[in-house]
């Protein structure tokens, strides 16, 4: 999990660590679900060693196991700050892909539009596989609006995949 | 309401062979559909893609007898299609195909209900049996409570909803869709995905044309089409993976780190 991610669900209050995890898998829905139990308390230890979050043993609960609340330092603060207005965005990695294509035309190792059927079949499976992790959930839902942009991140990438079906149909770059 | 003919067995429901389309002759001959051969088995959800122009609005309707083909043959249930006369082919469209389509065509005078019943009525059904069909329908679509309303007071996802409960009325062998998400927002396009997946459990098979990539992969099988012919077919059910390996998947595709 992210470290910034992590700050940020602390900044509505401090909490322990297994509400920032139901907040969490609540927001993820089922993107949520490989999600492992113990990955956020690793990163809330990391927090507390750079010094951007503070933790102080509460007392009740005793059936709980952790006990352990985690609130924002000032420098926590501060970095969770930036990352809001940060706008570094992740791209979808299409050069891996495209170079794929050139250097198996380039040099014979396979048919650019066998590699580009079988990428399309692929991502055609993942937007299956979302669609029907949408369908399941209730419109609306904070977890929906998640899947609904892998949705809409898969079409673009059919989209591109056909456009990739175009440029190399027909054309024969031999070295 | 035998959904099929149990002595078929194995035999698709709906099958074609060397089924074409031509318009015009000579130079400005325009093959929309150029020798296809296709069978489709009972309960199975097939999508068409392909850019527009690529011919799969025309296959549909020769499929569905609202079109004579050029050349080829068509079976529905093991019945020849492409040799019927005028009256079996308005029979035909009547009790064994519904049809769906991407502007609706629902009547906008007539209420959800009214619209519904419409088929079941011009077939000779007793209102009575025509209105409780309908009804019934409308519920299994979601729209219990919105029968009286019309077209024009209704959502596009809505109204969609509304045009397959009609599709539904005669319990067709087959519904056939062109393009049925072509005029819908997400939001009701997945209304529209859920009702499509429902009537797939529920063993209706289903021919959808399309080029939204959201509906093909929902098919049992896509196959893809290109200046009237078939270029490529995907298995999309069974395959590689499990659900075990697609929780994952949904986290990396979302951008979560492992």
């Amino acid at each position: 999990m992210q470290q910034e991610v992590v700050l940020a669900m602390l900044a509505k209050e401090p909490s322990h660590g297994y509400e920032l995890r139901a907040r969490l898998q609540q927001a993820l829905g089922p993107a949520g679900d490989a999600m492992n139990a113990g990955q956020i308390y690793v990163t809330l230890s990391r927090l507390e060693k750079a010094g951007l979050v503070s933790c102080e043993q509460s007392a009740g609960l005793p059936d709980r196991p952790d006990r352990k609340v985690y609130a924002l330092t000032a420098s926590g603060q501060r970095r969770v700050a930036d990352w809001i207005t940060d706008t570094t965005w992740p791209g979808p990695g299409l050069a891996e892909f495209h170079l794929k294509l050139i250097a198996a035309a380039a040099a014979r190792l396979a048919d650019p539009l066998t590699i580009i059927d079988a990428q399309r079949r692929e991502l055609l499976r993942s937007l299956r596989d979302t669609q029907r992790a949408a369908m399941a959930e209730p419109d609306r839902s904070d977890a929906a609006l998640l899947l609904e942009g892998i949705v809409l991140r898969l079409q673009a990438d059919l989209r591109w995949l056909e456009a990739c079906e175009r440029h190399w149909t027909g054309r024969k770059d031999q070295p | 309401m035998n959904k099929t003919n149990e002595s078929d067995g194995a035999a698709p429901l709906l099958r074609a062979r060397g089924l074409s389309k031509h318009y015009g002759k000579d130079a400005s001959l325009v093959r929309a559909v150029d020798g296809v051969d296709l069978d489709v088995d009972a309960g199975e959800t097939l999508a068409v893609t392909g850019p527009s122009g690529c011919g799969k609005s025309t296959l549909l309707h020769l499929l569905g007898g609202l079109d004579r083909a050029s050349a080829g043959e068509i079976w529905l249930a093991g019945q020849r299609v492409d040799e019927m006369g005028e009256r079996a082919l308005a029979r035909l469209r009547r009790e064994a195909v519904g049809f769906v389509f991407q502007a609706f065509h629902l009547m906008d005078e007539l209420t959800a209900v009214e619209n519904v019943e419409l088929p079941a009525l011009l077939a000779g059904q007793s209102p009575r049996a025509a209105r409780r069909r309908a009804a019934g329908l409308l519920e299994r679509v979601g729209l219990a409570d919105r029968a009286g309303f019309l077209p024009s007071a209704l959502s596009g996802g809505q109204r969609q909803r509304v045009a397959v409960a009609r599709a539904l009325v005669a319990d067709p062998l087959v519904v056939l869709a062109d393009e049925p998400t072509g005029n819908l927002d997400s939001e009701s396009t997945l209304d529209v995905l859920r009702l499509f997946d429902r009537l797939h459990e529920a063993g209706q098979t289903l021919v959808i044309v399309t080029h939204d990539a959201r509906i093909a992969a929902t098919a049992d099988r896509l196959i893809s089409m290109r200046d009237g012919a078939f270029v490529d077919q995907t298995r999309l059910t069974g395959g590689t993976g499990g659900t075990g390996g697609t929780r994952g998947s949904l986290g990396a595709l979302a951008g979560l780190e492992g």
